[in-house]
């Protein structure tokens, strides 16, 4: 029994110390975060970084763009991460609290990704531009110079070249970057270049196209791409809306939509031909520059990988031209 | 009124059939279910027990990067073309193979980490100075691997498929020359992650639950014992306690993802511990298995007949020495048991781990309590959201991985208790 005492009271003061003892991260590892379309490119340079110099493999977390801009630009120290990755830049309001936390962000421009709207290849290629993507998706749409509800059933009722099927979109959640960029990219350009509205305001396209229907017809589906694939797989009629790099990996599964005539591939989002391509960048804290090692060595080496014919190519990331 | 009675006899024992039908058909439907989901898991991933490998003949200049005594030179070995030697070399099972577009495709069906699983090899081994030459086995790349077990089939046109019709023929000439073929995937226990199917592992992730799951029972166990002992003997029954107990039985009903927000924001922001850690998965899983563990020990301890405890008080124990001397070594079995399942359940668990930062892309298999670590769970989530379709049998390998854990957890915690267990 005196044992077991002696050992109740080891566990408590074992716990207690663990407690108490008070470490930062371990000062030799670059700590990364952000945008989960840039995560797999990340983690290949990761992985070549560390085996193929001294340096100690950099822990890549997968937050969204946004999370990371907010993770990277809370301050300076060993407990906030030194390189944040993004599928879009930097808004003014979180430079801004970078600024005031002291530090520098510094931005590298790696490549572009194209989103694509695509279906199953069981199915028939369509072949759409921006505004009727933007019909079968936003919670309004334009009538007769008002905006109201979307009453859109079929691909028939926007366009009666299209097919006579029910409009079925399996949409990113809001936490993605890949969403903002489709917003962006597809619905806003429509109000703005379409239906000539105003950026702000009650009647501008900010307040009025940035939300997608919840009659049904669109369906929010998680991070996981793979889930998004394997479900256009089994329905021929539904739509998927994800970033280029899942759509080359699974090219016998899915394919994409023609937007406004032009088919999405390596060669028409790198020369910008495709209308929805959005740029991916990284961002590195200059202060910690030489506080942990290796941090310019690794932005170095991933510029290096983002050349035509690396490997990150290889895995869907389209060079800058 | 005889007959009666007799119906209704018989009638009761008909109801009593039927009762006894529906429990079986219960038990069978959950049977048959659980063994669907392993058996849909085991198919898609006993390939992954295998992967494709070739082997090769490799010269090496061992005098480029060993001093004179023979000792390997840090700094010159990572200068050494390794890449290069190995694609050399593989370049010239296909003589044929001569422009540079060509090469690349023929190196892209071997591994891009065969450089370095080479230099891995070099490292390993005892070279003769000079030049050498070395026959090894190594990775196929993750796309020809899935063609050799069958899963990229040549039915599809070739523009839809992951690997090229002659990218299909060199793999074959090497099968058919008798140097390649699928060997035990000794990387997946031996690795931790990698972008590369062919060279990631589960090792990092079974050891960053292991260093979790430590701090988790450091923390929680003594904790649990105490509070429930407190809780049995000593403290006056009340409002007090009452509001103590109600709130214990509540956080067990407390979904994980808080304890997660609570670990980023106690343990990250005002402590400061590293981010990543097992230290603070620990502890932020401890405090999730805590009310389980004081509600398994309050009950055991209450199981325990009160004339014991009485007899030891009787004699002229203290209260402390009843309930350490007495009551809690008949209440181990118990407390063990509590403890072990909820253990199983901390190692399951995903959701808090995401807010303090363990669900990551860690290479290194962690070392310390404050290296970056993921756990099992964190691992087949990773994976299973990987582009990468040779990663899908890898995870579902990982889940029975997992799910063997957790079957011999609970059955050393049932055997504990059939062995233990006394009746009074």
């Amino acid at each position: 029994m005196k044992n077991f005492l002696k050992i109740l009271a080891g566990a408590v003061m074992l716990s207690a110390s663990a407690f108490s003892t008070l470490y930062a991260r371990e000062g030799d590892q670059i700590s990364i975060v952000g945008s989960s379309t840039v995560f797999p490119f990340a983690t290949i340079v990761a992985e070549r970084f560390a085996k193929n110099t001294d340096f100690k493999a950099p822990v890549i977390e997968s937050t969204g763009s946004g999370g990371g801009l907010k993770l990277f630009c809370a301050g300076i120290g060993l407990e906030h991460p030194d390189v944040t990755n993004a599928s879009r830049a930097i808004k003014s309001s979180e430079k801004e609290k970078c600024v005031a936390a002291g530090i520098t962000p510094v931005e590298y421009l790696i490549g572009y990704d194209g989103i694509t709207f695509s279906n199953s290849n069981k199915a028939d290629k369509f072949t759409l531009t921006k505004e009727e993507i933007f019909k079968a998706v936003s919670a309004k749409i334009m009538s007769n110079g008002k905006m109201v509800d979307n009453g859109y059933k079929l691909w028939s009722d926007i366009n009666p070249a299209l097919p006579n099927v029910k409009i079925d979109v399996l949409a990113p959640p809001p936490s993605s970057g890949t969403r903002d960029a489709f917003v962006e990219l597809v619905m806003h350009s429509t109000c703005k270049k379409v239906y000539k509205m105003p950026k702000k305001g009650d009647d501008g396209y900010k307040a009025l196209c940035s939300a997608l229907r919840e009659d049904g017809a669109v369906t929010e589906a998680g991070e996981n791409d793979n889930l998004i694939i394997e479900k256009l797989a089994a329905n021929k009629d539904r739509f998927g809306i994800f970033g280029f790099s899942f759509l080359d990996q699974n090219k016998d599964k899915v394919q994409g939509s023609l937007v406004d005539g032009v088919e999405p591939s390596m060669a028409t989002i790198a020369d910008g031909s495709y209308g929805v391509s959005r740029p991916l960048f990284f961002y590195v804290k200059k202060e910690h520059i030489g506080v942990v090692p290796g941090i310019q060595e690794y932005s170095d080496y991933f510029m290096g990988l983002t050349k035509s014919g690396g490997p990150l190519e290889a895995a869907g990331l389209i060079p800058k031209p | 009124m005889d007959i009666n009675r007799k119906n209704f006899t018989r009638s009761r024992k008909r109801v009593e059939t039927r009762l006894k039908f529906y429990g079986l058909t219960s038990i069978c439907f959950s049977l048959l279910m659980l063994a669907t989901l392993l058996i849909s898991i085991g198919l898609n991933g006993y390939t992954a027990l295998q992967q494709a490998y070739f082997k090769i003949s490799i010269p090496v200049d061992a005098s480029e990067f060993t001093s004179e005594d023979g000792n390997i030179l840090k700094n010159k070995i990572n200068l050494y073309d390794w890449d290069g030697t190995v694609n050399r070399s593989f370049n010239k099972l296909f003589p044929e193979v001569k422009s540079r577009d060509d090469r690349k495709k023929l190196f892209s069906i071997i591994s891009s980490n065969s450089g370095y699983d080479f230099k891995e090899i070099v490292k390993k081994r005892s070279l003769d100075k000079g030049k050498t030459v070395l026959t090894v086995w190594l990775s196929l790349s993750d796309d020809a691997d899935q063609y050799l077990k069958g899963r990229l089939s040549k039915d599809i046109p070739e523009k839809d498929r992951r690997i090229s019709n002659q990218e299909i023929k060199w793999v074959d000439s090497l099968v058919e020359r008798k140097i390649a073929q699928l060997k035990f995937n000794k990387t997946f226990f031996t690795a931790a992650d990698s972008r590369e199917p062919e060279s990631a592992g589960i090792l990092g992730a079974v050891v960053g639950s292991a260093l979790t799951l430590t701090i988790t029972i450091l923390f929680a166990l003594p904790l649990a014992v105490m509070a429930s002992i407190y809780l049995e003997y000593f403290a006056k029954p009340g409002k007090v306690t009452d509001f103590i107990e109600v709130n214990i039985n509540n956080l067990a009903a407390v979904p994980s993802i808080v304890f997660g927000l609570l670990g980023l924001s106690v343990f990250l922001s005002t402590f400061g511990l590293p981010r990543s850690a097992p230290l603070v998965g620990g502890l932020v899983l401890g405090l999730m298995t805590l009310p389980t563990i004081i509600i398994a020990t309050r009950a055991s301890i209450r199981s325990i007949p009160p004339s014991i405890r009485e007899a030891a008080l009787g004699l002229g124990a203290s209260k402390m020495q009843a309930a350490m001397h007495h009551v809690l070594p008949l209440a181990t079995p118990g407390i063990l048991t509590g403890t072990i399942i909820g253990m199983a359940q901390a190692l399951g668990e995903t959701a808090p781990l995401l807010m303090i930062g363990m669900v990551a892309f860690i290479i290194d298999v962690p070392s310390s309590f404050t290296s970056s670590a993921t756990a099992m769970p964190v691992q087949i989530f990773m994976w299973s959201d990987s582009a990468e379709r040779a990663f899908y049998e890898r995870s579902s390998l990982a889940i029975l991985f997992l799910v063997g854990f957790l079957i011999i957890m609970n059955l050393i915690a049932v055997v504990l208790r059939k062995k233990f267990e006394k009746r009074w």
